[in-house]
C-alpha cells in the first residue's frame, strides 16, 4: 500500500493524452522524483495529486483517503512548490509564510512561532520583512520552501523548483533540498525533466513518456537496468550507447563503461570492439571520444566514451582502436519494441 | 568593440570614428525634434483653452478684423469674466454635481457587473472566453448614434423621461463591456500559479479572489474607474436625447446648451468650463497612471 496511490489514472485534453493509464504507489516518507521529457505529462499527473486538474479516469488516494473532485487542493493535506515559486507579491516573506497558517485559523502567536520555525530552517529569518520582488531567485526560492513546510503537509509536491536558479546554486539547493527532505521525512513527490536532479535526489525514480510511466526504481537501478531504449537514452549523459547488431538485437552499453581495451586486465570479461574515432574532446575530468563501431555492425550510429583523465593513453582522431565494454555492463534490446531483453532484473 | 581598438588609431579610423559621432548627434537631435513635434501637437488644444478662458472679448475677437493681432499670446490684461459668468450666470455647479452622481452610481453599477465578468473572461470559460470577450467588446463598438432611438423607446417605457436616473441605465451599456475588457487584460495579467497557490495553501476559489486577485488588481481597478467616469463626463448624444430640464443636465450636456446661445458662442466661458472640468481629471491621470504601469505583479514569477 503507497501512501500516495494512482490507479489506472488518464487525463485526455481532447485527443491529447496528457495522462494515458499511470500505476504509482509512493511509499511514505520518500522521495519519489517524476523525471521525463516536456510533454510527457508529469506535471500534469502532479497537478491532479494536488487537485488542481481532474483527472479523466481513475482514482488517488492521499494516505488511504480517496480524493476526488469532492476534495479540494485546499483539503487534500499537501503543500505544493511551483516552478515559478508563486509567491503573493503584495505580501512580505513573512506574509507569505504566514498565508497557510491563517488558513487553518491559527493564532497570531502560533503563526509568529510557525514563520521563525519555518524561516529558520531555510535560513531567511533576516528577510522576513521584505516583498518578493525585493528577493533574488535563491531567496524567492528559501521563502516558498518555508511557506510550503510551515503547515505541516502530509504531501510535498514540487514542481521543477530549481529550474529558475543559475547552475551553481543549483547544485546547492539541490543538497539542502535533500538535507531538508531526511530531516523532515515528508512524502514528497518531485517533478523535473533534468535527469542529474532526478539521479541525486530521489529515492526513487518514475520515468515517463506520452503519458505512461515506463520505469520505477531506484536511481541506479533505473540507471544500470532500463527497461527500454527511451529510458536507456534519457538517462545519462551522455546518454546510454545503442548500436544495432543484428536484425534481432539492439546492444547498449554506457559511455563510462566504454574504455580502451588497455584500460583492462588481460583476463577480464570483456566485449572487444572495433572503434573508429572522429572526435577528441577534453573536457578537464575527462575526455569524450566520438567514432562509430566497424566490423559486422548495422548501424553507423555515433558512439561515445567517457574516458577519465586517470586513463591517459593517447586516443588519435581518425583511427582505427581497440574499445572494450565488460560483460555485465552489456545491454540487449529488442529492436522491434524497444524493450531490454537480457534477463538480468534489478 | 573598444576593448579591441588598437592603442594607436589610424588616420581612416578616426575618421570613421568622427563620422560615427556626428551621425549619432544629428540622430539624437531629430529623435528630440520629433518628440517636441508630438508634444507640442498634443499640447496646444488645452494650451487653447487656457488662453481663450482668459482673453477679454476685445483680445479674442479683434483678430478677425486686425490681421497684425497675435492670436496665441495674451495682448491684453487677463480677465476672470468668463469664469464668473460660468460660475454665476449659469447652474454649472449643479451639472457638475449631477455628473458627479451619475457618474459615482454608474461607476459602481459597473465596478459590480465588470469585475467578475473580467475575471470570469480571464480565467473560467477556456476556449469560448475569449470569443465572449470578442463579443463583449463589439457591443461597444456600436455607436450611440444608433441605439439611442431604441433606448428612447425603453426610457420612455419605463417612465425615465428627463431624469438622471435614465442616463445611470443607459451609460452602463457602454462603460461595462469596456471596462470588462479592461479589467480582463488586468486578470490575465496575474500568473495563474498564484491563484493555485492560494487554493493549496488552504483558500476556497472565493477566498483566493478575495486575498489575492482582488488586492492585486487594485491598480487595473482604479484605472476601470477612471475611464468609466471619464466615459461618462464626456458622453453627449443620451444626455440630449433623455434631459430636457436645465438643472438636471450633465456638464457635456449643460454647458453647450447655455453658452451657446442661437449664433453666439460664449467661447471664453465654453473654453472655462472645460478647462475646470478636465482638470481634475488631469492630475487624477497623472498621479496614477505611472503606478499603474509599474504594476504590482513584479516579482511574482521567477526574475
Amino acid at each position: 500500500m503507497g501512501y500516495v496511490e494512482a490507479r489506472n489514472l488518464h487525463k485526455h485534453f481532447g485527443e491529447v493524452r496528457a495522462v494515458d493509464g499511470v500505476d504509482l504507489d509512493v511509499k511514505e516518507g520518500e522521495l519519489l522524483v517524476l523525471l521525463g521529457p516536456s510533454g510527457c505529462g508529469k506535471t500534469t499527473l502532479m497537478r491532479m495529486i494536488a487537485g488542481l486538474e481532474q483527472p479523466t479516469s481513475g482514482e488517488i488516494s492521499i494516505a488511504g483517503e480517496l480524493v476526488d473532485e469532492d476534495v479540494p487542493p485546499r483539503a487534500r493535506g499537501i503543500a505544493m512548490v511551483f516552478q515559478s515559486y508563486a509567491l503573493y507579491p503584495h505580501k512580505t516573506a513573512f506574509q507569505n509564510i504566514a498565508f497557510p497558517l491563517e488558513a487553518i485559523g491559527k493564532s497570531a502567536g502560533e503563526i509568529k512561532r510557525s514563520v521563525d520555525w519555518g524561516a529558520g530552517m531555510f535560513g531567511i529569518r533576516h528577510l522576513l520583512g521584505r516583498r518578493p520582488r525585493q528577493l533574488s531567485g535563491g531567496e524567492r526560492q528559501r521563502v516558498a520552501l518555508a511557506r510550503s513546510v510551515v503547515r505541516e503537509p502530509r504531501v510535498f509536491l514540487f514542481d521543477e523548483p530549481l529550474s529558475n536558479l543559475d547552475a551553481q546554486l543549483r547544485a546547492v539547493a539541490r543538497f539542502e533540498l535533500k538535507q531538508f527532505q531526511r530531516q523532515i521525512g515528508t512524502t514528497t513527490i518531485y517533478v523535473t525533466h533534468d535527469q542529474i536532479e532526478a539521479m541525486g535526489l530521489g529515492d526513487r525514480i518514475a520515468v515517463m513518456n506520452k503519458g505512461k510511466v515506463r520505469q520505477i526504481g531506484m536511481p541506479q537501478e533505473v540507471y544500470n537496468y532500463p527497461v527500454d531504449t527511451f529510458v536507456a537514452t534519457f538517462l545519462g549523459s551522455p546518454p546510454m550507447n545503442l548500436v544495432q547488431r543484428d536484425v534481432h538485437t539492439i546492444v547498449g552499453f554506457r559511455p563510462e563503461t566504454f574504455l580502451p581495451k588497455s584500460a583492462f586486465p588481460a583476463e577480464a570479461p570483456v566485449e572487444t570492439f572495433q572503434f573508429r574515432v572522429r572526435e577528441v574532446e577534453h573536457l578537464g575530468s575527462d575526455r569524450l571520444i566520438y567514432g562509430s563501431l566497424e566490423g559486422g555492425f548495422r548501424s553507423d550510429a555515433t558512439v561515445i566514451s567517457d574516458i577519465p583523465s586517470t586513463i591517459t593513453m593517447p586516443i588519435v582522431e581518425g583511427e582505427l582502436h581497440d574499445f572494450a565494454v565488460p560483460r555485465a555492463n552489456l545491454r540487449t534490446f529488442d529492436p522491434q519494441t524497444g524493450l531490454r531483453r537480457d534477463g538480468r532484473a534489478a | 568593440m573598444t576593448a579591441m581598438a588598437p592603442m594607436t588609431l589610424t588616420p581612416q579610423a578616426v575618421a570613421r570614428r568622427r563620422k560615427r559621432r556626428v551621425l549619432r548627434g544629428v540622430k539624437r537631435i531629430g529623435l528630440y525634434l520629433a518628440a517636441f513635434a508630438f508634444t507640442a501637437f498634443a499640447v496646444f488644444p488645452f494650451y487653447w483653452m487656457l488662453l481663450t478662458s482668459f482673453k477679454t472679448n476685445r483680445d479674442l475677437y479683434v483678430g478677425a478684423t486686425d490681421l497684425s493681432h497675435i492670436p496665441w499670446i495674451f495682448n491684453e490684461t487677463p480677465t476672470l469674466q468668463h469664469v464668473k459668468l460660468l460660475l454665476f450666470g449659469t447652474p454649472y455647479l449643479i451639472w457638475v454635481r449631477n455628473t458627479v452622481l451619475v457618474g459615482a452610481v454608474v461607476v459602481l453599477i459597473t465596478l459590480v457587473f465588470a469585475v467578475p465578468a473580467g475575471y470570469a473572461l480571464a480565467r473560467l470559460t477556456g476556449r469560448w472566453g475569449e470569443r465572449l470577450g470578442i463579443g463583449i467588446f463589439l457591443t461597444y463598438l456600436v455607436p450611440p448614434t444608433l441605439l439611442f432611438i431604441p433606448f428612447a423607446r425603453v426610457i420612455a417605457v419605463l417612465g425615465l423621461q428627463n431624469s438622471p436616473w435614465a442616463l445611470v441605465l443607459v451609460y452602463p451599456t457602454f462603460t461595462i463591456p469596456f471596462c470588462t475588457w479592461l479589467l480582463m487584460g488586468f486578470f490575465r495579467s496575474i500568473p495563474r500559479d498564484i491563484e493555485e497557490q492560494g487554493m493549496i495553501d488552504g483558500y476556497s476559489r472565493w477566498s483566493v479572489i478575495r486575498k489575492i486577485v482582488l488586492p492585486l488588481a487594485v491598480s487595473g481597478i482604479l484605472t476601470a474607474v477612471i475611464f468609466a467616469f471619464t466615459l461618462v463626463l464626456q458622453e453627449f448624444v443620451y444626455a440630449l436625447t433623455f434631459i430636457s430640464s436645465v438643472g438636471k443636465m450633465t456638464v457635456s450636456l449643460g454647458v453647450p446648451v447655455a453658452l451657446v446661445r442661437g449664433d453666439v458662442f460664449y467661447w471664453g466661458s465654453l473654453m472655462a468650463a472645460a478647462l475646470i472640468t478636465s482638470i481634475p481629471i488631469a492630475i487624477i491621470y497623472n498621479l496614477f497612471i505611472d503606478r499603474f504601469i509599474a504594476g504590482l505583479t513584479a516579482g511574482a514569477v521567477k526574475g
